[in-house]
């Protein structure tokens, strides 16, 4: 996740408390989506962004998983959603959204 | 993990499903967009 985004989530975190805040992630690259979720909940493996050693434990969701598409309208994940289903490694994202969050 | 009410951040992608197409499904599911944003690696 680069520093950019880093700092954008700190901010809000800092400003309004963690409560209630979800990251929904887009990324199609199985390893960055892993990456991202280990960032925003445990701060920056790489030690270099502004999240670096800062845990703060935030959920973290991929718009692929089942768990957010049964939760959409179905008009509006189909339109805004559909196509990078059929375009993208969506199984590959899944997989990596469970071993982010230890159950793979 | 029930989505509607929460205050979600968006970060999409531009190579993959952009930050506005999250947010726009996000808000269809009664959850609050508090950011949207669409990284790019190029």
């Amino acid at each position: 996740m680069d520093p950019e985004n880093q700092a954008l989530i700190k901010r809000i975190v800092d400003e309004q408390g963690g409560a209630d805040i979800v990251v929904m992630l887009g990324a199609a690259d199985a390893e960055a989506v892993e990456v991202a979720a280990e960032t925003v909940r445990d701060g920056d493996p790489a030690w270099v962004g502004p999240l670096a050693g800062v845990q703060l434990g935030l959920p973290v969701m991929h718009i692929f998983e089942d768990d957010v598409k049964q939760q959409a309208d179905a008009g509006v994940y189909e339109a805004q959603i559909g196509f990078f289903e059929m375009t993208l490694d969506i199984e590959g994202v899944k997989a990596a959204m469970r071993r982010a969050r230890g159950e793979a | 993990m029930e989505l509607r009410g929460k205050k979600v951040i968006a970060l999409g992608e531009r190579d993959s499903v952009p930050g506005e197409a999250i947010a726009e499904v996000m808000r269809s599911v009664g959850a609050e967009v508090i950011e949207v944003r669409t990284e790019c690696f190029v």
